[in-house]
């Protein structure tokens, strides 16, 4: 009976998902919005959400919302930090070629919130109706798990911009002898290899130019998330003596005025600069859409289409979605958008969904030249719903490398040029 | 009570099955799209040393990619994602890439390198590599146009004996040079 009584639960979780697909089939009652579709977010998932819809039915009118007139990649922005980029402009794209390439309604402004049941995205640029919304809006930070947290002091960095460019201003005004404190949110968060590349850069930056100085990793983590075996290797390699990586160390409060962080509220580590990477969530808007699941933190969707599985015709890409066994990053978001875009088309002329099939690449520098990847082809089992990773798809890179380094530059021209053009 | 359960359990995963069956497997938009991260929008790569597979020919992207998945071709990330398909799924993305309009690149090459390079690949490849290397035959690939960068870490495979080289070419590249590899790498990336 317990048996059969999960099974039974199982399969009515099952059930509700796909009712919802064929309700999401129906034609909108809501006419002002019918054939519009309204893209939150002009990162890695909205750009290409908002792209692909338009190349594959350009009846449909696509309005992209973001607050800001342009976008800084948060992938290779670590490479800036380590000293190997003079700014961040190369990894900063502006909207209007993609606008004019696709006819893509672009629309600088703050989303504050989306009614869906008028379907009607509300911002501070007036109300924008739609048949489908695509929310694509990164990570938003848990501060309020850091107790004392101040992002002036002891930066993130985890988003690209003015706080990756003050992490470097410290850097650079750091005695030589110096600490510097990395701190890393438990897992999920935003890109996972993502911290370690930041080490290995950090590392070699105090290596080149501030001699005597160390980094002290401090990882809420047990262990590295990932790509383990490589970055160890690289640090024996390089940085000996530099990096001093401690697992299963949550920073839970921070004194800003005597630079210290506090383990756990017990164990005290002082630093020169401190680079607090805070847990994380879903982006803003989701959590005032009410798209978020019962974790409070990340957004549950259906499998095919990335449709929210807490509001109907709202559909939740990138970071902020529960993509299964997709890791949260910038070609995830990517390939998610693809995916999303391509089933939001055949649903609004009313043909058959495809399952998903993506892919994630994720490059890591370890030095100037050589760097690691990452990689893994996704479809969704079709037994259990859940995106999976296919069967030996997934894996590392077998050592550093200087040809997966000159095959990332490549990764990163030619993503931004397919987000911008 | 035990046979109500099961009874609407049944039911209910009649239903799933019915609507799971309403998507249809991945098709070659789908599959492809996911490639154009690295490859670029349909296939025409923006980056140095990544390949355009727009207008490639589909005997060769089907070679390449089930030779990656063997591992008889070594790679880095191709080794492991071509892992991710089936050969039903490669075909797909194969006729998708093929139909693309082929693009060429606006790479600085060297006039000198070129002219040398232009010898090279009258004597060694212009029988398999068409029109300077515009055209293929069959299995192998076009290589006009494709960027520099690419093009200089191929022949650097095949020149240190990490990329395998075929039998019918083998014979026809055993004398090349050091040069004589880049020098053909530049005349290739100056085709239109």
């Amino acid at each position: 009976m317990t048996m059969e009584r999960r099974n039974f639960l199982k399969l009515l979780g099952a059930g509700a998902g796909v009712a919802t697909l064929g309700l999401a089939g129906c034609a909108t009652t809501n006419k002002a919005g019918a054939r519009k579709v309204v893209v939150i977010g002009g990162g890695y998932g909205g750009t290409i959400a908002a792209k692909y819809i338009r190349m594959q039915d350009p009846t449909i009118e696509v309005t992209l919302i973001e607050r800001n007139d342009h976008y800084i990649s948060c992938p290779f922005s670590n490479l800036y930090i380590g000293g190997l980029m003079p700014d961040l402009s190369s990894l900063t794209i502006k909207y209007d070629q993609l606008a004019a390439n696709h006819g893509i309604k672009v629309v600088q402004a703050e989303v504050t919130g989306i009614d869906a049941k008028a379907q009607v995205v509300k911002t501070s640029a007036g109300d924008f109706p739609y048949e489908k919304c695509v929310v694509s809006p990164g990570v938003d930070f848990r501060t309020n798990e850091i107790k004392g947290y101040d992002d002036q002091v002891m930066p993130h960095a985890w988003k690209a911009g003015p706080q990756t460019v003050l992490l470097r201003k410290q850097l650079e005004a750091m005695k030589p002898g110096g600490t510097v404190i990395l701190s890393i949110p438990l897992a999920p968060y935003r890109c996972p290899p993502g911290p370690y590349e930041r080490t290995s850069m950090i590392a070699m930056y105090l290596k080149q130019n501030k001699p005597g100085s160390k980094i002290i990793v401090l990882d809420a983590n047990p262990d590295i998330v990932s790509k383990k075996g490589l970055f160890l290797k690289g640090w024996k390699k390089h940085y000996e003596g530099i990096i001093d990586y401690r697992p299963a160390k949550k920073v839970t409060e921070v004194d800003n005025k005597n630079m210290t962080v506090l383990i756990e509220g017990i164990e005290e580590v002082k630093g020169d600069v401190i680079n607090i990477i805070p847990p994380q969530k879903a982006g803003h808007i989701a959590h005032v859409a009410g798209l978020v699941g019962d974790d409070g933190k990340w957004c549950p969707v259906r499998s095919f289409d990335f449709e929210s599985r807490k509001q109907p015709n709202i559909h939740v890409i990138g970071d902020s979605s529960i993509a299964g066994a997709m890791p949260k990053s910038g070609y995830s978001a990517n390939s998610e958008a693809k995916v999303c875009a391509t089933n939001i088309v055949a649903m609004m002329n009313g043909r058959k969904m495809t399952e998903m099939s993506a892919i994630n690449t994720c490059y890591s520098y370890l030095s100037a030249k050589e760097a690691v990847s990452v990689t893994g082809v996704y479809r969704v089992n079709a037994s259990s719903q859940a995106i999976e990773a296919v069967p030996g798809s997934v894996g590392v890179s077998a050592d550093l490398s200087e040809t997966e380094a000159m095959y990332a530059e490549s990764w990163i021209r030619n993503i931004l040029v397919e987000m911008s053009s | 009570m035990r046979r109500k359960w099961s009874g609407l359990a049944l039911a209910i995963s009649a239903f799933a099955f019915s609507a799971a069956a309403n998507a249809i497997e991945p098709t070659a938009e789908i599959l492809s799209y996911a490639c154009a991260g690295c490859h670029g929008t349909q296939g025409a790569s923006a980056g140095p040393s990544m390949p355009s597979l727009a207008g490639q020919s589909k005997v060769f992207f089907i070679d390449a990619m089930k030779k990656f998945k063997s591992g008889e071709r070594t790679g880095t990330v191709m080794a492991r994602l071509a892992k991710g398909y089936s050969d039903e799924q490669i075909v797909l993305m194969a006729d998708f890439f093929a139909k693309q309009k082929r693009t060429t690149q606006t790479t600085a090459v060297d006039p000198a390198l070129v002219a040398q390079g232009k010898v090279v690949y009258d004597n060694a490849c212009k029988r398999c590599h068409l029109e300077n290397g515009k055209e293929f035959e069959e299995d192998t690939p076009v290589v006009a146009g494709q960027w520099l960068k690419y093009l200089q870490i191929q022949m650097g495979e095949f020149r240190d004996g990490k990329r395998k080289i075929s039998e019918k070419k083998a014979e026809k590249v055993k004398s090349l040079t050091a040069a004589d590899w880049e020098a053909v790498a530049h005349f290739y990336a100056s085709q239109k």
